[in-house]
């Protein structure tokens, strides 16, 4: 069941602050991830406030690096239930689990970091995660 | 991280991915609840047992860390007489 709204609403907006879009709609999730092209990172958000609390801050400081992702969009588990289950359909062979990370290029995930690969690190560790695949999938 | 609490108050593995393996040879992969007078409690938890598929321990585990856990299991208590300790997922 659904958290209050007004319980997750910074969630979101720590997200979206950084040019995070939400996709919150099937129709929304299809009509970027329906479409690859170049690298589009997926943030399965969540209300994990030990996980995703240090997962949304990392990913604030890897998408200061360089080189960047062109495109970003999160998705919140266990609110915006159509859209998280459409968007994990993109990246079926992954287990379900967050917060998450995909990273697809041309459609293709190349980089996916599970929950337990952010459990009990810090922001700064996350993003040395999130930049290397940056450096290595995003460069031109 | 070592001395870091992942969920203040509990714990240290509380709410962590680990991976126990019992005296039968079976690996388990789940989020560690607590130990009680019982045994260990798992949450979502994914099941590797030698004796039910061809696939060694290591690949199964290999699989578990690229694709994620494929949770079989909802919860586990394990009893405390583990054959192995217990280590976080990440770090296996």
């Amino acid at each position: 069941m659904p958290y209050d709204e007004r319980l997750v609403a910074p969630m979101r907006a720590e997200l979206t602050r950084l040019d995070v879009k939400e996709l919150k709609t099937v129709a929304e999730v299809d009509a970027v991830l329906g479409d690859p092209k170049g690298t589009q990172l997926v943030f399965v958000n969540s209300v994990c406030g030990c996980a995703a609390g240090a997962a949304r801050p990392g990913l604030a400081v890897a998408l200061q690096h360089k080189v960047r992702p062109e495109a970003n969009y999160s998705v919140f588990a266990g609110q915006d239930l159509e859209a998280t289950a459409r968007a994990r359909s993109y990246f079926a062979d992954y287990q379900p689990s967050s917060p998450s990370i995909a990273l697809l290029r041309d459609g293709e995930v190349v980089f996916f970091m599970h929950r337990y690969q952010i459990e009990g690190q810090g922001p700064q560790s996350i993003a040395a995660a999130l930049t290397a695949a940056f450096d290595q999938y995003c460069a031109a | 991280m070592s001395g870091h609490v992942f969920h203040p108050g509990h714990e240290e593995l509380h709410g962590v991915t680990v991976v126990v393996q019992d005296a039968e040879g079976r690996t388990y992969v789940g989020r560690y609840h607590e130990r009680t007078a019982r045994g260990i409690l798992m949450h979502d938890v994914a099941v590797h047992d030698p004796a039910a598929t061809p696939m060694s321990a290591a690949d199964w585990l290999a699989r578990q860390r690229k694709f994620g856990v494929q949770i079989s299991q909802r919860h586990v208590m394990l009893p405390g007489d583990l054959a192995g300790g217990i280590r976080r997922l990440i770090d296996v």
